[in-house]
């Protein structure tokens, strides 16, 4: 791969420097001080009836100053001028934005060990709004508009042997909203795998809370049809000495825009974001992540890599990551990586690191863009691999990086096998 | 018996400046069980020559033939050649990401062959041949080229020589850039495949000192494209002597002295 833009940073370990010397890369922002920087990221119960954040003099640069809320009203309408939504098509998001969600949310099966407990509850069930806020208008109008959300519990210090599916499976393109809450209870050690599938409209709400101890890997797998449009708000609440490992897999649809954020509440707190994506003529895929360390020695690792072919094809990646000033110890990274199969693709890759205290482990981040590589291919072509092999064989290693990271082994193969089928999709 | 037949090659390349004519009627035939080798100062065309009969695609041959025991080089695409029976080792080897060296040698293994190789034997003749040439086991593990020391590189590619058995070999600056271990080890690969009888070596370089460890047959002095004299192995031992001056055809030429072992 050629790299086209790279920028890689590391961080060393504790210095007193309320900001780092040097970081002067576009899309960084760095503000030493910043007035929403003490708030906790969620306060539970009451979050519910106000909105908050945002607020007079917080830059708008700064992660920690977006507005948040759980009402629809408090969301202006979209003109696609803003910071998160620059990148996104708005009027292929086909009313998600703009339109009351009537539709019929997509049906959901859970299969898994019967420890876990499924249900279908109201709106005014207690666990909604433990984990998530809406951070914009698309969430809030799925938040607005859901009548029932299925609740996923994994008993505290159930370890599952095998996964937890939930399939998602649309129906029809009707605006539709969606509502998930994942509970890991303490101590527990789950692997949920959300597939979604068929044809939808839906702008979707996960919420995921990892409680102390526990161990829990959400796989969101987006194997959409061609004209779905999804999306998909996954935010994680990380309590003390918890893991979550969160992959995102977006491979199918014509507009997929997953926003994950992980949240750490507690001490010891470890997230793992994964992503993987294939971006074929026409498609929009999206991902725009947010990683806040709240509390003191917690640690993130982000790593999303995706390839793009055919006219159009369209991935966007935005990785924010928040160090406040609390969150002394922290060791983050994050990096994303794409690489375009053929002209006519494009690749927006924005990471922003903001660190707020110097007392951290570690904090980096990288981006890279890169081609197929004609010497690449020359060299693979040169010991006999014809061409069509020789561009698998890249592309399949580049990809694979992140499928094996899964650890999911009746994944690893579907996913595989997924990529195999993108990749014989086109004239490769 | 095979023969790689090189005759009156004309080689330009295209440049923001136009194009350019770098080799000028190249005339050379090598036999199975031979090892000619090329010399000549920087520039002269000497990777060029090499990375034509391999195929690259920003070479382009403008007159002149280029045959393996009569079929048309020129007429296959670079992975086909490479079945044919060429094999380039790279003066600059690049790194591809994502691509391990055990995966890697057994795809190519298995379109030069026809066929996969038996994964035991197979593992074994790949251990095996890394180990003569002291190339750590670990490296199977990594990415192709990736990371790999200049010399590291070169082991890598002489590895695949002993691998692939090709008909031709041909070595783009093997050498260079190899402290005298690493030459040693390297040559004696070369020596090992060459030794099978099934193979004929075109040797690139730019210095005589491999010439100590790989004993040419022939030596073809190259400048500004062209083969200027040609001669048996007391050739080489001249221009260990004398350099390339006396080549110097004039403003363009090439005036770089040769020995520097
Ligand atoms: N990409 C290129 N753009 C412009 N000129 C080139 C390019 N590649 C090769 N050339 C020119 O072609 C000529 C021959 O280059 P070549 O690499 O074949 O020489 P060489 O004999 O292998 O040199 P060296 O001993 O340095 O390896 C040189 O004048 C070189 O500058
Ligand atoms: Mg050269």
């Amino acid at each position: 791969m050629t790299e086209i833009t790279t920028e890689k940073a590391r961080i060393g370990a504790p210095s007193a420097q309320p900001f780092i010397n040097g970081f002067t890369e576009e899309g960084e922002s760095l503000s030493p001080i910043n007035a929403a920087a003490s708030k906790a990221p969620l306060a539970g119960e009451a979050v519910k009836r106000h909105s908050h954040g945002g607020g007079v003099g917080v830059p708008d640069s700064s992660r920690a100053g977006r507005l948040t809320s759980y009402k629809l009203a408090d969301f202006k309408p979209l003109t696609g001028l803003e910071e998160d939504w620059r990148f996104t098509p708005l009027k292929r998001l086909r009313g998600l934005h703009s339109e009351v969600l009537k539709g019929a949310a997509p049906s959901v099966t859970v299969s898994g060990p019967e420890q876990v407990t499924v249900e279908t509850v109201s709106r005014d069930d207690k666990r909604i709004g433990s984990a998530g806020i809406p951070e914009d208008r698309v969430s809030a109008n799925a938040w607005e508009n859901f009548s029932e959300a299925t609740v996923l519990t994994i008993p505290a210090e159930f370890e599952a042997g095998t996964e937890i599916n939930v399939v998602i499976t649309g129906q029809d393109t009707v605006a539709a909203a969606q509502h998930l809450v994942i509970v890991a209870q303490k101590f527990s050690k789950s692997v949920v795998v959300l597939d979604h599938q068929g044809s939808a409209v839906v702008s979707e709400n996960i919420e995921i809370v990892v409680e102390d101890g526990a161990d829990l890997t959400v796989v969101s797998l987006q194997e959409w049809n061609d004209d779905a449009v999804h999306a998909s708000s996954q935010q994680a609440k990380i309590g003390r000495d918890a893991k979550l490992k969160h992959v995102v897999v977006s491979l199918g649809g014509d507009l997929v825009r997953v926003t994950p954020s992980a949240r750490f509440t507690a001490p010891g707190g470890e997230a793992e974001m994964l992503g993987l994506y294939f971006a074929d003529a026409g498609q929009h895929l999206e991902q725009r992540l947010f990683v806040d360390h709240a509390v003191a020695n917690c640690t993130s690792n982000v790593l999303y890599k995706g390839a793009l072919q055919g006219r159009n094809a369209h991935a966007v990646w935005v990785g924010d990551v928040l160090i406040r000033k609390e969150a002394e110890g922290t060791d983050s990274y994050e990096a994303n990586r794409n690489l375009l199969l053929t002209d006519g693709a494009r690749a927006d890759s924005v990471p922003n690191l903001e660190i707020e205290t110097g007392l951290i482990k570690g904090a980096g981040h990288a981006s890279a863009t890169g081609r197929l590589d004609d010497e690449h291919l020359f060299y693979l072509m040169a010991r006999g691999i014809p061409e069509d092999v020789a561009r698998r064989l890249v592309v399949r290693g580049f990809l694979h990086e992140i499928i094996q990271q899964i650890k999911v082994p009746a994944l690893e193969e579907r996913l595989t096998d997924a990529v195999e089928r993108e990749l014989a999709v086109t004239n490769n | 018996m095979s023969t790689l037949e090189i005759k009156d090659l004309h080689v330009s390349i295209d440049t923001e400046q136009g194009t350019k004519e770098i080799l000028k009627g190249v005339s050379l035939t090598i036999k199975t069980g031979q090892t000619h080798a090329i010399m000549g100062p920087n520039g002269s065309g000497k990777s060029t020559l090499a990375s034509t009969i391999a195929g690259h695609p920003r070479y382009n041959v403008t007159s002149g033939t280029i045959t393996l025991d009569g079929e048309d080089v020129l007429a296959m695409s670079v992975d086909e050649r490479a079945r044919a029976g060429l094999f380039l080792a790279m003066q600059y080897p690049v790194e591809v990401p994502g691509v391990s060296m055990t995966n890697f040698l057994r795809t190519a293994k298995t379109a030069i062959d026809g066929e996969a190789p038996k994964l035991r034997t197979w593992t074994k003749e790949v251990k095996d041949a890394m180990a003569q040439l002291r190339i750590d086991a670990d490296f199977a593990q990594r990415n192709v080229n990736e990371g790999f020391s200049g010399g590291e590189k070169k082991r890598v590619e002489i590895l695949q020589l002993e691998l692939f058995k090709p008909k031709f070999a041909i070595l783009d600056e093997t050498d260079s850039g190899l402290d005298v271990d690493a030459l040693k080890v390297v040559s004696e690969g070369v020596n090992r495949a060459h030794e099978t009888g099934n193979m004929g070596t075109l040797l690139i370089t730019h210095y005589t000192r491999i010439l100590r460890y790989i004993k040419p047959d022939f030596v073809h002095v190259f400048v500004d494209g062209q083969v200027v004299e040609e001669g048996g192995p007391e050739l080489a031992d001249r221009l260990e002597e004398e350099g390339y001056d006396r080549y110097a055809t004039g403003a363009g030429a090439a005036t770089i002295a040769a020995s520097q072992a």
